[in-house]
């Protein structure tokens, strides 16, 4: 019965919520339970933005992700909230070209991807979310073609089709990188 | 099986409330249910229903009554300081016998208090809506499924019983997204003779009314309700059993309380602790029977609750005091851990060695 506890944060804005929706939306399309749940409230307009998500084989018990297996931290705030909050043995994604400092602990595995920097490079400033779930999914063992295409035509609206190329080419440049 | 979907809890319920018939919703804005309202505003004028953003949630409440009153399904929404606003609202709607919908997606209070979520509006809905000796039925989801399926379900009872239906749910429940199927099979509209409708001048007058000046009058109409209300008792109760075979602790949690009790129940059970869980599904009627099976089996009860206690006056009473009874509660927005669960299965069972 595995079971992945997911934990986004960063700045409202960054897509915090987006990119949590995407892979609740692939868990989904690959016959999983899945649970997400933002923050509301004032951090959402304009502070910290975070959001739990849960993929598992089994039915999900509480939605709210209080020990991530895997943390996603898109500012420093939100690595220093939520570093010590990972399970031993889980992974860390660090956005490095907005958090400088390392990850201090030992018992996890970190993964730095300067993703912010990335995305204006490559012309597509508003998707370092996207290139940091494209390496989630490199590294964790999860990108497959097709899911991923169900999973962004779930969650981009038609009105916004446009988008959809841009989203898959974010996600390759998080998996290279 | 149709497709799922990810929904908020809010839009789920908004969603169903549709699929279940109704046309009619008004409402007033407040955190954490605003997303019901949203979506009314935006499926409504495309099926030729009708939202209405009311100039206060009394208003919006009066508008309730003045569509029941015709006898189409009708519903509004809001969260707790906006359900007080609605109290009066909801006697009058009991006193004239009239079915509707009414949604809290509760935050902490009391006053202004927070957007977070909260149960601690339990008392209100079950004992207390406002003003007279009334009830309403309160359905406490404990998924985004069940946001759904019991937003229908309360159609149906506010239909069948002439009165009102209410969603008690919290800010987690309105707020997370999880898969649901929306494959309903719409029961028929109920038979409303009392609706006004109009005469066609072929027959009397219906008349729509709270106000009842003789005393013996007032009496009769109360004691006819409670008849009622003694016929939903025994027979709408609704619940739900988790690992109760053999346990000797028992739970009791509805909504987000229990999703965070289920995660303590396994990782007691993985202990070799006998515990289990009764989650009341109905709040009124309290679901009694399972409560009273348990007694002299089980020992302590935990109510988990996101109040200062209040449940626990109720599984107290059906299971007739007859064991040690814990609160594991968090308040004002904040959510007990399952480790917080956990520690309180754990001391009750050390207290029964």
């Amino acid at each position: 019965m595995a079971t992945t506890q997911y934990l986004f944060a960063g700045f409202g804005g960054q897509g915090i919520l987006f990119s949590g929706k995407f892979l609740a939306y692939k868990g989904l399309t690959e016959d999983k339970q899945v649970s997400w749940l933002p923050s509301y409230g004032p951090e959402m307009r304009g502070g910290t933005a975070s959001c739990s998500v849960i993929l598992s084989d089994s039915p999900v018990g509480s939605p709210i992700v209080s020990k991530p297996d895997v943390l996603v931290a898109m500012n420093l705030p939100s690595l220093d909230k939520y570093e010590d909050s990972v399970v031993s043995g889980g992974t860390i994604f660090v956005d490095s070209a907005l958090i400088e400092r390392k990850v201090k602990r030992d018992d996890v595995t970190v993964h730095y991807i300067p993703a912010t920097k990335l995305a204006s490079d490559n012309g597509m400033p508003t998707l370092a979310n996207m290139i940091i779930v494209g390496k989630i999914l490199k590294e964790l063992g999860g990108y497959n073609e097709e899911t991923v295409n169900a999973a962004l035509g779930k969650v981009i609206s038609a009105k916004r089709a446009d988008m959809l190329d841009v989203n898959k080419k974010a996600m390759q440049i998080g998996a290279k990188n | 099986m149709a497709d799922k979907v990810l929904m908020k809890g809010n839009e789920a319920i908004a969603e169903a409330a549709i699929i279940a018939g109704c046309r009619h919703y008004f409402g007033y804005p407040i955190t954490p249910q605003t997303e019901i309202a949203a979506y009314m505003a935006k499926r409504m004028p495309k099926i030729g229903g009708c939202f209405l953003q009311a100039e206060s949630e009394v208003a919006a409440i009066n508008m309730v009554y003045g569509v029941a009153s015709t006898g189409y399904r009708v519903m509004t929404s809001s969260s707790s300081p906006g359900i007080s606003l609605k109290g009066e609202g909801l006697s009058y709607l009991a006193g004239a016998d009239l079915p509707s919908l009414v949604i809290n997606v509760q935050r902490g209070g009391p006053g202004l208090g927070g957007i977070q979520p909260s149960q601690s509006d339990y008392y209100q809905a079950t004992k207390a809506g406002g003003h007279g000796d009334f009830r309403m039925i309160v359905l406490a989801p404990a998924s985004v499924q069940e946001m759904a399926d019991l937003t229908v379900k309360g159609f149906d009872l506010a239909d069948k019983y002439r009165m009102t239906s209410m969603i008690l749910a919290d800010g987690t429940m309105g707020q997370m997204m999880e898969p649901v199927s929306l494959d309903y099979e719409v029961s028929k509209p109920v038979e409303k003779p009392w609706a006004t409708t109009g005469t066609k001048m072929e027959r009397e007058h219906n008349i729509v009314n709270s106000l009842f000046l003789q005393p013996d009058e007032l009496e009769k109409s109360n004691n006819e309700r409670f008849e009622r209300y003694k016929y939903i008792e025994e027979n709408e109760a609704m619940y739900e059993e988790y690992m109760m075979d053999d346990a000797e602790i028992c739970i009791t949690a509805f909504g987000i309380a229990s999703r965070v009790a289920k995660n303590a129940i396994v990782e007691a059970r993985k202990k070799g602790i006998k515990v289990g869980m009764i989650r009341p599904i109905t709040l009124w009627p309290f679901p009694n029977k399972p409560f009273e099976d348990t007694i002299g089996k089980i020992k302590t009860y935990i109510s988990v609750e996101l109040s200062m206690g209040q449940m626990i006056d109720d599984v107290k009473l059906a299971t007739k005091c007859s064991g040690e009874y814990v609160l594991c509660n968090r308040v004002g927005g904040m959510i007990p851990s399952p480790e917080e669960v956990l520690a309180a299965i754990e001391k009750a069972n050390g207290g029964n060695k």
